[in-house]
């Protein structure tokens, strides 16, 4: 299998790695650098644990080939907090209880801050939308889509 | 000085999750974030693709020469076999396969992609058999034998396998004379409901890694409810000692019952043994995940009901058969629950019910969410609307008149004990405004209301256990033992709130010692049937009540007290007589010295305790009937509010009203969660999920094709309600709730659906494709 050397930036670490061609994203995130926040339940591109932001945009890093990722920005849910301080989308997840086995919480806050990111006040329905491709078996949506609400109006109401 | 005030408990109160900060931030370690060294090897499996086959002979020298492949094993390198009621399987198949999806080979390599391709090279001759693809086909007495050895298995003395037969358990319940009651009712209703097989899909696939040492000593690292049983059914089959067998495991990603028992944590193990030394990490694709972790059993069930003019119900003849798959670790079990809790939660005075775990050449039937209830459910629910319906009778009223309250005769003979039901019924009905007529949102659109009650009582043997531990840091900061998995329903916290209200401390100073590593957690029989809240509940406040009591005797002597007079508050000790107070920090571990100077006492505190119910009785095998047949019921009800689009035959769930007694809420802010998920898991049951098994082949086995709920599904709004009738066996009252919330969910939108369009469909799942073919079929909505 042929190797690449590839650069990218991950959560604002600047990484100089050796993969082999068929290397996934999420493979090099686990396995290689030690970021085992990025879930793995399905391989295949169809339940969203691994979802990482790859330049601002969620994609699922097990379908996503680590030389793809060449020269890019990722972000995992360990690079979320600022500062210590937790990002506004995990603060509202632990608020409201919206968080079960968290197998697929990261993935789910992943989609969510890009989500913000690029509308700052979305509707339910948008919110539904963005996390269309995150499963969830425990805790049936509600809750986490609560506390997106709850984010995205920066926890005025606390 | 010491100022009284009260203290609030964090019992009842919202109290956060205490796992919460570790989920969001990716710290929580699951299984397969676990880190091995560069002598990692990892195991594929080779596995049946016929339903019912013998094996005739295995080729694994290709696999063997095959570069970074360390080990092939098969059947042969296991001895004895594995189960928990019965022990019926093989941990890799020996003479036979019996599903698609039986192990026959475990290929042991450098990489996963080495042993995949290892797994090609394996040769197996088969010579094919007549596969048994229905439990009503395996119940006829021509039926090819799935297991000829049955009579020779061990099993529990609650269970009766057939053998000669497929029938791997037969419970009966016969109470009151039920052929002769028929004639005194005027309404009889009789239907038949088939439940299809569906998957725990739990977003964690199942991970093992397993290590044998040169001496034989196994640890196994794997994502498990059920660690203690784990090493217990894993020692058996090995015939090793339970201190040889190791198992450790952190969070758990989901389980909802998938993760019980040993399903394919033995794999791991197998292999390992083939090169010692070497942990031999088994991973499931969500492929294998599909079929090759147990299933949610299929159901066909017949039932008969008969109600007399005032609507009193007066007998109920119920034959379910279980379609069980080809080996049933908790099968025979779930037969057994379904049969005690025959009737749902109605006094009948006159109950038949036979049920019977029927072998088939289908994926394993496990545990899933309810354990039989929903299947059951799904059945009984539907007939109590039929037998209103004809009698025209408000069915929230039909219900009331018949639904047990404490003091009822159940199915077994035994007296209920005090419950909720009725508050229930009344609050969820009322919540969705039963009586008011909707009007749908299009004219092609139609609304409906519906409603489903429930009954589930833990199903496990009566005996089953729970122990804990609490221990002291030096700054009184404290770690608590239990052997219960925290799977997401929130066990870590009601644990912390029940120790932190105990002990007399805040909650913030208590950590759940983890992983749960059965080498230094406390026993705990395993994490199912919604027990851990109750069970675990009940060790913790017993252990916590030891260590109280060790420090305040030691205070009390230090003091020259009673220490009937002292008390901990806010992690402070003080005398409500003297007035004098002592923080906990340090005494808890180095002691107090003595006055004169003459020395030291005390010592590290370290409370135990343990819980075991004692009063579960057995039942006569031929009538099922027992003073005590399990610990308690919790009881609840679900309303549904739909709309239905005629043109589609697409369900739109409005609302759903969702209340359980659950005794007492420990923690009500996830009690609530549990309501709310439950109903989502329960509506993708109803609305989408079936495994497709065609002649035993899965065709659906991804979760493209086979679809749960996502976001876009949840419905509008769920209306979580909490009632509290205390349980006399319970910490505080409370019962369980993490099963119940999907039991009722299912009948109560078939319910809602017969409302809105007339219409009744038996079957499960309500797809948009069968109601609208099945409303086609009926000529239209009227």
């Amino acid at each position: 299998m042929a190797k690449h050397i590839i650069s990218l930036t991950v959560n604002g670490v600047r990484e100089y790695v050796e993969v082999p061609s068929n290397m996934t994203l999420l493979t090099l995130l686990r396995e290689r650098l030690g970021l085992t926040g990025t879930k793995d339940g399905c391989s295949a591109g169809e339940c969203g644990a691994c979802t990482v932001l790859m330049n601002f945009e969620p994609v699922n890093a097990c379908l996503t080939l680590a030389v793809e990722a060449e020269d890019a920005v990722i972000l995992t849910v360990e690079g979320l907090p600022q500062d210590g301080r937790l990002d506004p989308v995990q603060q509202a997840i632990i608020d409201h209880g919206a968080t079960q086995c968290g197998f697929c919480t990261p993935g789910v806050i992943l989609s969510a801050r890009a989500l913000l990111d690029r509308n700052p006040s979305p509707s339910e329905w948008e919110i539904k939308d963005a996390l269309r491709g995150n499963l969830c078996r425990c805790t049936g949506y509600t809750r986490i889509i609560r506390a997106i609400q709850d984010a995205a109006v920066g926890g005025a109401d606390d | 000085m010491t100022e009284h005030h009260e203290v609030p408990s964090p019992i009842g109160e919202k109290v956060k999750r205490v796992d919460a900060l570790d989920k969001v931030t990716g710290e929580a370690v699951f299984a397969d974030d676990l880190k091995f060294g560069s002598d990692l090897l990892h195991g594929r499996v080779v596995r049946s693709v016929h339903p019912h086959a013998l094996i005739k002979g295995i080729d694994s020298s290709k696999a063997l020469t095959l570069p970074g492949v360390k080990a092939v094993v098969t059947g042969e390198d296991t001895t004895n076999r594995i189960g928990l009621y019965l022990k019926d399987r093989y941990t890799f198949c020996r003479d036979r396969v019996r599903y698609v999806g039986d192990p026959v080979a475990g290929v042991i390599a450098t990489s996963v992609e080495i042993a995949e391709t290892g797994c090609d090279l394996i040769d197996i001759e088969y010579q094919f058999l007549e596969p048994v693809l229905d439990p009503l086909q395996g119940i006829q007495e021509r039926a090819p034998l799935i297991h000829p050895d049955l009579g020779e298995y061990p099993v529990a003395d609650f269970i009766f396998p057939k053998p000669g037969t497929n029938i791997s358990n037969h419970f009966k319940v016969r109470k009151g004379d039920v052929e002769a009651a028929w004639s005194n009712c005027e309404v009889i209703i009789e239907k038949s409901f088939h439940v299809p097989h569906i998957q725990h899909a739990p977003i964690e696939p199942h991970v093992a890694v397993a290590q044998v040492d040169h001496t034989g000593r196994i640890t196994l690292w794997g994502s498990s409810q059920s660690p203690f049983a784990q090493r217990n059914l894993i020692a058996e089959s090995l015939g090793i000692s339970q201190r040889d067998v190791r198992v450790i495991s952190p969070y758990v990603g989901g389980g909802f019952g998938s993760k019980a028992g040993v399903s394919m944590e033995a794999l791991a193990v197998v292999m390992a043994q083939a090169v010692p030394g070497h942990p031999v990490k088994v991973r499931l694709t969500r492929e294998e995940e599909f079929f090759c972790a147990f299933v949610r059993q299929g159901l066909v069930a017949k039932i008969k009901v008969g109600a007399t003019k005032d609507g009193k119900l007066l007998a109920m003849k119920t034959e379910y058969y279980w379609d069980a798959g080809a080996y049933t670790e908790y099968g025979v079990n779930i037969t057994r629950a379904a049969g005690y809790s025959s009737t749902g939660p109605y006094e009948i005075p006159n109950v038949w019910c036979d049920s019977y775990c029927v072998y088939t050449n289908h994926p394993v039937g496990g545990p899933m969410r309810g354990f039989g209830m929903p299947e059951i459910h799904w059945g009984i629910e539907q007939v109590m609307d039929m037998v209103a319906e004809e009698l025209q009778m408000d069915k929230v009223d039909f219900r009331l008149l018949n639904c047990l309250r404490a003091g009822s005769i159940t199915a077994t003979g035994s007296e209920m004990h005090p419950t909720g039901l009725t508050e229930c019924i009344t609050q969820s009905a009322q919540a969705i405004q039963w009586s008011t007529e909707e009007t749908a949102s299009a004219p092609h659109k139609r609304r409906g209301k519906g409603i489903a009650i429930m009954w589930k009582a833990p199903a496990m043997p009566p005996n089953a256990g729970s122990s804990a531990w609490i221990r002291f840091n030096e700054d009184a900061t404290i770690s608590i033992g239990i052997g219960g998995q925290e799977l997401g329903q929130g066990s870590h916290t009601v644990a912390t709130q029940m120790a932190a209200a105990t002990l007399g401390v805040p909650m913030e100073w208590i950590h759940i010692s983890g992983p749960i590593d059965t080498e230094y957690s406390p026993y705990e029989w395993q994490t199912v049937a919604s027990r851990l809240t109750w069970s675990m509940g009940n060790a913790i406040v017993e252990a916590a009540k030891d260590a109280r009591g060790q420090i305040l005797d030691l205070v009390a002597e230090h003091w020259g007290e009673d220490s009937q007079n002292l008390d901990i508050k806010e992690g402070l000790v003080i005398s409500y007589r003297s007035e004098q107070t002592l923080p906990l920090q340090n005494l808890v571990v180095y002691g107090l010295p003595k006055a004169d100077g003459s020395g030291w006492r005390g010592g590290p505190i370290i409370g135990h305790g343990n819980f075991m119910p004692t009063y579960v009785t057995s039942l006569d095998y031929e009538t099922g009937q027992g003073e005590r047949a399990v610990v308690h019921f919790t009881t609840g009800c679900q309303a549904v509010d739909l709309e239905v689009d005629t043109e589609t035959g697409q369900i739109t769930l409005l609302r759903v009203a969702s209340a359980f007694d659950v005794g007492k809420a420990i923690n009500p802010d996830q009690v609530r969660a549990q309501m709310e998920g439950g109903v989502v898991q329960g509506a993708s049951t109803t609305l989408f999920e079936h495994l497709k098994l065609e002649d035993g082949v899965p065709v659906n086995p991804s979760f493209v094709d086979y679809r749960i709920a996502s976001s876009v599904d949840a419905p509008a709004e769920i209306i979580p309600i909490i009632v509290e009738v205390p349980q006399d066996d319970g910490p505080w009252g409370a019962r369980g709730i993490g099963e119940h919330s999907m039991v009722p969910t299912a009948p109560a939108i078939a319910n809602a659906l017969a409302d809105a369009l007339n219409l009744r469909i038996l079957d499960l799942p309500l797809t948009a494709e069968k109601v609208f073919f099945a409303l086609q079929e009926k000529g239209g909505a009227t």
